[in-house]
């Protein structure tokens, strides 16, 4: 009899259609939270008496505000990408290939902007180059002036910030790409007699383009999501803040149309760029390049060499400088000077004695804790089908794990209102909308590829002869995957792990359409207390957050430094 | 230490087949090696063995037990895979220890066994090492002690000399050998290098596109392969084709292509060949049997290449129609120059024939 029931086992788990079994749960939690509320939304956008009336409404040349919200969109997006370009690629060849007094802290600090959380870094741009902001009063106290000579704000503010904040993609994907560059290219091209200009052209520029490319779909895509950045400028007519405000008047119908043509921006830039990057080829790697970079040799350019380098190490650390030097001001104190004048411990004693001040970041702590729990248990076990498996459907499952990250956060907050605002099965007959739960789920929505992409890179690494050899010493699947594969891709797992926390502590965009009063996640409360012209409190709210970024960016440092190292 | 039976094993990858009708034997204890060139199935029928493919038709058996479709993990086997595959988060004793912690040994007794192989394989000092601190070879002792310590009923080695450097591998390659004699344990080992299957094994089985050419000895495979393509794989050869022109009691009278006559013996035959007078046949003969001077088989040519590696002088000799390799062990005589004529014979014991 045991024998028998051995080998029907052994039959089911042997079947064609067994591993069809171990991945339906992570097809249903794709279905029930990415799938179904964005089709909630669809249905939505096409509600009312007459078919398309929405769609029409959006388009009609008579009353322009949505087409020129797109049109703002797309060329806001457009300029930030030109603008991160240049930033970006002239930075990586500046660090990479020169040397000159000030590289070496200007290529720690180049990036910072990517520990900035998105509302705290238009936050800080505000305070040190908005209307009120130090550097315009510092020009106007100095000349003597009725007004501030200049102000960042409207469609440039907008583009400055995007311009700080995501030149880093290109910088990224610049660097690398400079670093795997073969110096003898240069050299062959020198030598058989071209001049610096046709180097670049005809040699440097073709090389990089892969990589630029790549990233300008990137940047383009996060631009048309960027939310924080025209609130905080008041630029309404863009797509996001169209949603917004069509969601605060109660119009849901026409925020999920809008929803769904900014989502096909997106989703179309994810497929261009999905397709770019698989046809795209890595080009020589060849073995021990050496690094060398031109020593900058001539005075004047060395003189002006350290001018720069002081003034972008300077434009770098301000916006941190500026947080930690308000989150000490009293709040209400501050007017027409050009730096605060009153200045107090209260703000960060409060955050952790004062109830209601500290309520928001448990808040935060506990929906990123969940959300991120989630990530982990969903990213693994998506990246170890994916990667070991062998089943239909494979590509499908990649693009449904994508598409929420291409999405913008206020469009998957629309999908969430379109779907849970009623009871429905996946929320087991519950309205989420107006709970706590609902920002757990959008941070897990919004963060699904970050440890799937990250777990299944260093699983892509793991040799599969290990896991063989480990199952032929008698060990069982599941003891397999506890002492090899976890601990082998450990540092994979964590670092999405850490990236999907540190993110779901500060998301903002989704969270400001859909928080619940009692549950007030921080972002938000930084948000409100600005509002209520509290700047002491939403800096020290700041200051705490670039804090955990910079923890969770070392632990990660220093666990990528001390592993074990991959696979032989 | 159990037998291994495999009958009518056939692996598919979609249409595809890896090995196909496979039929094949190794007794308790025995050293078998599958020898092939690349893509012959050789690989595939060990992971078979293994448990990490299933076959599509057919059944494996140890002893009497059928595995076809047990898991990896209940066959009690030992692998030595090609790049070892070392857990490189683990020490040398935790790699040792791992297959003896899945069977629940007791501390005791695992710390007793671990140490016991490491001096066996003599890495007794090596304990606390991280993988990544090793040498090739030193790695490669470990994956062995790491498959030998959970005392396997069969132990497989899958090309586990490749990654080692020329010196290295012969010294592992007398290494392995001394271990499983002592241990006695079955042993199955797949290679394409056919030194390490010469010298390693008790019977070899060569295969090609998935199926058994021959199994059989060393000497019988070296002596008396089945086909061309066993004489080839098998060591250096030279293949004469003639048919056959007379039968004269145990002796072959063969007419090649240019009209000289070889004669060489009966018995000296592959099984498949009928002997009827006018068969096309494939006289092998390998360069080492070749003799200078006149003798049985005489043969007279002109030298178009010269080789000195010390042990030997290897000449290639053009007699018009074919040419052979020859190679005289070293005797300090003058050495031949290209052009030169060359007067050569043959013994009628070391002619082998092959049919078509």
């Amino acid at each position: 009899m045991e024998k028998q029931s051995v080998s029907a086992w052994t039959r089911i788990f042997h079947a064609n259609w067994f591993v069809y079994v171990l991945i339906s749960p992570l097809f249903l939690v794709l279905f029930a939270y990415v799938v179904y509320p964005f089709y909630q939304t669809f249905i939505q956008s096409f509600a009312g008496d007459e078919a398309f009336f929405h769609y029409k409404k959006f388009f009609d040349i008579a009353s322009p505000a949505n087409l020129e919200a797109l049109w703002t969109s797309i060329y806001i997006s457009f300029v930030s990408v030109i603008c991160c370009a240049l930033v970006g690629v002239t930075m990586a060849f500046l660090l990479e290939r020169y040397n000159f007094p000030g590289r070496r802290i200007l290529s720690v600090l180049v990036l910072v902007p990517m520990a900035l959380p998105p509302l705290v870094g238009v936050l800080s741009f505000s305070f040190l180059y908005g209307d009120s902001g130090i550097f315009p009063r510092i020009f106007q106290h100095l000349f003597g002036l009725d007004h501030v000579p200049f102000a960042l704000k409207g469609i440039w503010g907008v583009i400055v910030v995007h311009t700080f904040t995501m030149y880093t993609y290109f910088y990224l994907t610049a660097s690398a790409a400079i670093k795997g560059l073969d110096p003898a290219l240069e050299e062959a091209a020198t030598s058989l007699g071209a001049g610096r200009i046709r180097v670049w052209t005809k040699v440097i520029l073709p090389m990089l383009t892969p990589s630029i490319v790549a990233s300008s779909l990137l940047v383009f895509m996060i631009s048309m999501a960027s939310y924080t950045a025209p609130l905080m400028f008041g630029v309404e007519r863009t797509m996001t803040m169209q949603i917004y405000l069509s969601r605060t008047n109660g119009n849901l119908e026409m925020a999920a149309t809008q929803s769904m043509i900014l989502s096909f921006v997106s989703i179309t830039f994810l497929i261009i760029m999905r397709w770019y990057q698989n046809r795209r080829n890595y080009q020589n790697l060849s073995k021990g390049i050496s690094v060398h970079r031109s020593e900058v040799s001539s005075k004047k350019v060395k003189i002006l060499a350290t001018i720069a380098s002081f003034a972008g190490t300077l434009i770098l650390i301000l916006p941190i400088l500026v947080l930690i030097l308000i989150s000490f001001s009293v709040d209400g104190a501050w007017k027409t000077q050009i730096l605060p004048t009153d200045y107090t411990i209260d703000h960060y004693i409060a955050l952790f004695t004062d109830e209601r001040t500290w309520r928001p970041i448990w808040n935060s702590i506990q929906m990123g804790v969940i959300a991120t729990l989630g990530n982990i248990i969903f990213g693994v076990a998506a990246a170890y089908a994916m990667v070991r498996l062998n089943f239909k459907g494979k590509t499908l499952l990649d693009i449904l794990i994508m598409v929420p990250w291409a999405l913008p956060g206020t469009v998957v907050a629309v999908n969430l209102i379109a779907a849970f605002s009623t009871e429905s099965i996946f929320s087991f007959n519950q309205v989420l909308i107006g709970t706590f739960w609902i920002l757990p789920l959008a941070y897990f929505i919004r963060h699904l590829p970050l440890v799937f992409r990250s777990t299944s890179a260093s699983l892509v690494q793991l040799d599969q002869s290990i896991e063989e050899a480990s199952r032929g010493l008698g060990a069982n699947w599941w003891y397999t995957f506890r002492r090899i594969v976890v601990p082998l891709t450990f540092t994979g797992i964590l670092a999405g792990t850490l990236l999907a926390l540190v993110q779901s502590f500060g998301e903002f965009v989704a969270s400001i359409l859909i928080y619940s009063t009692s549950t007030i996640p921080l972002s938000v409360a930084i948000f409100q207390k600005l509002y209520a012209f509290k700047f002491g409190t939403a800096c020290a709210y700041g200051v705490l957050q670039i804090c955990l970024i910079l923890v969770v960016l070392i632990i990660s440092e220093k666990l990528s430094k001390g592993s074990a190292g991959t696979a032989i | 230490m159990r037998s291994v039976r495999i009958e009518n094993v056939s692996k598919q990858f979609g249409q595809v087949y890896g090995v196909k009708d496979l039929n094949l034997e190794i007794k308790a204890g025995e050293f078998f090696t599958f020898l092939g060139p690349s893509g012959c199935g050789k690989t595939t029928t060990l992971r078979m063995l293994a448990g990490f493919y299933y076959p599509t038709k057919g059944k494996i058996l140890f002893d009497d037990r059928d595995v076809t479709r047990l898991q990896p993990n209940k066959r009690n086997i030992g692998m030595v895979f090609q790049n070892y595959a070392l857990f490189p988060h683990m020490t040398v004793d935790e790699n040792i220890a791992f297959g003896l912690q899945v069977r629940k040994f007791s501390k005791a007794e695992i710390q007793h066994r671990v140490d016991r192989i490491r001096g066996q394989v003599h890495l007794a000092a090596y304990g606390n090492r991280k993988i990544n601190e090793l040498s090739g070879g030193q790695q490669q002792r470990v994956a062995l002690a790491r498959a030998l310590v959970i005392e396997p009923d069969i132990l497989l080695l899958d090309e586990p000399l490749s990654n080692l450097d020329a010196k290295l591998r012969e010294e592992t390659r007398i290494e392995i050998k001394r271990i499983q004699s002592e241990l006695g344990v079955t042993t199955i080992y797949v290679t394409h290098d056919q030194m390490e299957a010469m010298s390693m094994s008790d019977r070899i089985m060569v295969m090609e596109d998935g199926n058994i050419k021959q199994v059989g000895t060393p000497q019988e495979i070296y002596h008396q392969p089945k086909d061309r393509f066993v004489a080839n794989f098998i060591g250096e050869t030279n293949l004469i084709e003639g048919s056959i022109q007379a039968i004269k009691g145990e002796n072959v009278q063969v007419r090649t292509v240019n009209g000289h006559i070889l004669t060489g013996r009966k018995q000296q035959s592959s099984p498949s060949l009928t002997h009827m007078i006018g068969d096309k046949v494939f006289i092998s003969i390998r360069p080492e049997s070749i003799q200078l001077g006149t003798g049985e088989n005489t043969l007279s040519g002109k030298i178009t290449f010269v080789e000195f590696t010390g042990i030997s002088v290897n000449y290639i000799v053009d007699f018009t129609a074919f040419s052979l390799k020859v190679m005289l062990i070293n005797s300090y005589d003058q050495i031949k120059k290209i052009g030169e004529d060359i007067t050569i014979h043959m013994a009628q014991d070391s002619l082998y024939f092959l049919g078509e």
